[in-house]
């Protein structure tokens, strides 16, 4: 078992837990992911790294409530303990002197992105970045993302906070400005990963992204993460969880995330009906 | 000579009918009476040739003789000597192969059914947990200690024979349970998880330490493993990663490797969903391509799920089949179509990105190839169009990248199976040793059995010579 030393809300629905798991820790990089199981019944799901502790034996995960599994973590406290925690996987995020590096965080992407985007500083680029959210009540780590980059833009869809608008297009004007980019990456919902990509394409700047496609074992073993990379079957697992955004095929990755909507309704739907938990739990 | 009984007792299965909408076991085992009656058949012939023709070298006419005598504790005793699995292999091995190939009766066509003999006694012994001590197994240390990769077949029992020899065992599992293709592979109706959960309660009381949830490789290299106490490594991963079609739409929503497929069922219970959290898509239509034992297996849970048509897809003809006859007749009877010459050449899907049809071509079959087998060749404008909900590739695995790419000095083939040694299981690798599929690419429970028995030996002679 695995205990849960700390937990803290970090934006709405969005939650960050502090998980024992020494020889976890001990071996994390940034960009890896861990496979969690609740317990008996649970699914096994994927979760990026969100930062670690050798010395403490502790990994950070941070996730937001969005079906059955997120909720059911969400409603345990401190103290309590999952059944299995299973990492590092995957490959690590390739981090070497590239120049400047321009970091783009979508919503929980900030957290999966802040490990990256500080060991990218520490083998001394020099790093931009962009945390956007649909609204300021979803930001988080805005502190982290600003204390690793030079400059940091934040922006809301609504305009509740920073810049109104999405990630794209500080990252468009960026690239229009003359500033020279060595590299991009861009972490967050599949399709903004998918806009940035796109966004980054004419100006051929390597853009970077980290894939969340639907796992089972997260060890190579199943396939059912396969995504099309460069015309070719790729497993996210084994051979990623970053590919070159400017080769994945998108479409099918948002198709693939799609696939059990409906039972993850029935799933959460299932799971309040039999423990009496009521709707998402509120920041 | 006494008059041969060539009547081979018949083992029950639950009726088709019901079966095919359940998870419980299908076959029944025998009772008391007709093992009895079975082990009786046997004539003690002196050559003994079914013991050769078991890959880890049973004692069979030893155990067959104790049901007879109705010594239940000592069958045991003579089974679990060479074979620590005994409940899965009795249920699982390829009998018709191996050992009731070569019986002496075989050639009257009446062989012992020594896989079904097995499965008694195994079965006795768990349903009389009492009748054997422990303790008395446990041998005291010699103080080596041995690290085994992977616990399905082949690290189950490399881990109980060195434990037996008195070495510290640790046994690591990437996933969550133990038993590696016998969990997340083989279906609860022909291999029950109880039945496995068993026969790793039985090597963990060898003194085997179990590490659930840690992927070689990752949480520790193989290199490391060897710096931190351990004397030696066995590397018994599987053979994991799937294969698929290569043909346009294999990565439709609705199209699950086999692997993904049983997992979901077996290992996470989507069968049980929402009970379970685990979701899976089962359509009215569904399509197995492959027609190996992994291949039944899909077909048979896939109708289990609800399927109203599942159809098994194979290239040549029923005379290559990889699958035993037994699961394709279990299969067949079932209700499972088998549509044989068949290809498909691509999935075509609907506008949501799911498999709504595939198209099939028809092969005939040319001059052997290198397996042995006619090659099957495409018979131009045949094809076809079939609308199905879900597809299946059931095609084989390759070797998992995972330990090969992060083990130093690692030799490799160019499948990507670790190179080793057949009779010792000895890699490039100092101090590492290989067995199973990672060794052989994917092949049967019980020759990863003998590949990890011969490994166990292997380390036992390198490490007493001083290594």
């Amino acid at each position: 078992m695995f205990r849960i030393i700390s937990r803290e809300t970090l934006a709405t629905k969005v939650h960050l837990f502090d998980i024992e798991a020494p020889a976890v820790a001990r071996k994390a990089l940034a960009g890896q992911f861990i496979v969690i199981r609740i317990d008996e019944r649970g699914e096994r799901i994927p979760l990026t790294i969100a930062d670690w502790d050798d010395r403490k034996g502790t990994v950070t995960i941070v996730f937001m409530e969005v079906g059955a599994t997120t909720a059911r973590l969400a409603s345990l406290q401190a103290g309590d303990s999952i059944a299995d925690f299973v990492g590092p996987l995957g490959i690590p995020a390739h981090v070497e002197k590239f120049g400047t590096v321009v970091c783009v965080a979508g919503g929980v992407g900030a957290a999966p992105i802040a490990p990256i985007a500080r060991a990218l500083k520490e083998k001394g680029n020099r790093i931009l970045s962009i945390l956007g959210a649909r609204s300021k009540d979803l930001l988080f780590w805005e502190d982290r993302l600003r204390s690793v980059s030079e400059r940091l833009i934040v922006t809301t869809d609504d305009g509740s906070y920073g810049r109104k608008g999405v990630v794209t297009e500080p990252l468009k004007e960026l690239l229009e400005s003359g500033e020279k980019v060595d590299r991009v990456v861009a972490i967050g919902p599949s399709i903004m990963m998918k806009f940035c990509a796109q966004t980054t394409k004419p100006y051929g700047v390597k853009t970077i992204v980290s894939l969340n496609a639907i796992m089972v074992d997260g060890t190579g073993m199943c396939g059912c993460c396969r995504v099309s990379v460069g015309g070719q079957t790729r497993f996210s697992c084994v051979d990623g969880p970053d590919f070159d955004g400017h080769e994945v095929d998108w479409d099918l990755l948002l198709a693939r995330q799609r696939i059990y909507c409906d039972e993850e309704k029935c799933a959460l739907e299932h799971w309040q009906a039999r423990t009496g938990k009521g709707a998402l739990t509120e920041a | 000579m006494a008059k041969l009984n060539l009547n081979r007792e018949p083992m029950a299965k639950q009726d088709p009918g019901t079966r095919g909408k359940n998870f419980d076991e299908v076959a029944l085992g025998y009772s008391g009476e007709q093992a009895v009656a079975e082990a009786g058949r046997c004539i003690q012939c002196p050559k003994q040739p079914c013991i050769d023709g078991c890959p880890v070298g049973i004692d069979i006419p030893g155990f067959v003789k104790a049901v007879v005598d109705d010594d239940m504790p000592e069958a045991v005793r003579i089974l679990k000597d060479k074979n620590s699995l005994p409940g899965i292999c009795g249920r699982v091995c390829p009998q018709e192969v191996q050992c009731e190939q070569v019986c002496t009766l075989a050639k009257k066509e009446a062989p012992i059914a020594i896989g079904r003999l097995e499965r008694y006694v195994a079965d006795w012994e768990i349903a009389h947990p009492e009748a054997i001590n422990r303790e008395e197994q446990r041998v005291s240390s010699n103080g080596r200690r041995v690290a085994v990769v992977g616990s399905g077949p082949a690290g189950l029992t490399c881990a109980a024979d060195l434990a037996k020899m008195g070495y510290g065992v640790v046994m690591f599992e990437a996933l969550h349970v133990a038993g590696g293709v016998l969990v997340y592979g083989i279906p609860e109706f022909r291999l029950p998880k109880s039945i496995v959960q068993g026969e790793v309660d039985y090597v963990e009381s060898l003194g085997v330490e179990l590490r659930l949830n840690h992927v070689i490789g990752k949480i520790a290299t193989v290199d490391e493993l060897l710096r931190d106490g351990f004397d030696a490594v066995f590397l018994a991963p599987g053979a994991g990663a799937p294969m698929f079609l290569d043909i346009p739409g294999e990565n439709l929503g609705g199209v699950y490797s086999a692997n993904e497929f049983l997992t979901r069922t077996n290992l996470m219970k989507a069968y049980l969903f929402p009970e379970y959290d685990t979701p899976i898509q089962v359509g009215k239509r569904v399509a197995v391509f492959g027609a190996g034992n992994v291949a039944m297996d899909a077909s048979r849970c896939a109708l289990r799920l609800g399927a109203e048509e599942v159809y098994i897809i194979y290239r040549r003809s029923q005379t290559e089949m990889p699958a035993r006859l037994e699961e394709r007749e279990n299969a067949e009877e079932e209700g499972v179509i088998f549509r044989l010459l068949t290809n498909p050449s691509r999935l075509i899907g609907d506008e949501q990105g799911l498999v709504k049809a595939m198209e099939l071509y028809e092969m005939e079959l040319g001059e052997p190839d290198a397996s042995g087998r006619r090659r099957p060749i495409r018979r131009p404008d045949t094809e076809f169009v079939m609308e199905i909900d879900t597809a299946i590739p059931a095609l084989g695995t390759r070797p998992n990248p995972i330990i090969p790419s992060t083990t130093e000095g690692l030799e490799l083939t160019r499948w990507g199976t670790i190179v080793t040694d057949e009779e010792t299981g000895m890699t490039s690798k100092e101090r590492v040793w290989c067995g199973g599929d990672m060794a052989t690419g994917a092949a049967t429970v019980i020759s990863a059995m003998g590949a990890a028995r011969r490994a166990a030996i292997s380390i036992d002679g390198f490490l007493k010579d001083g290594g």
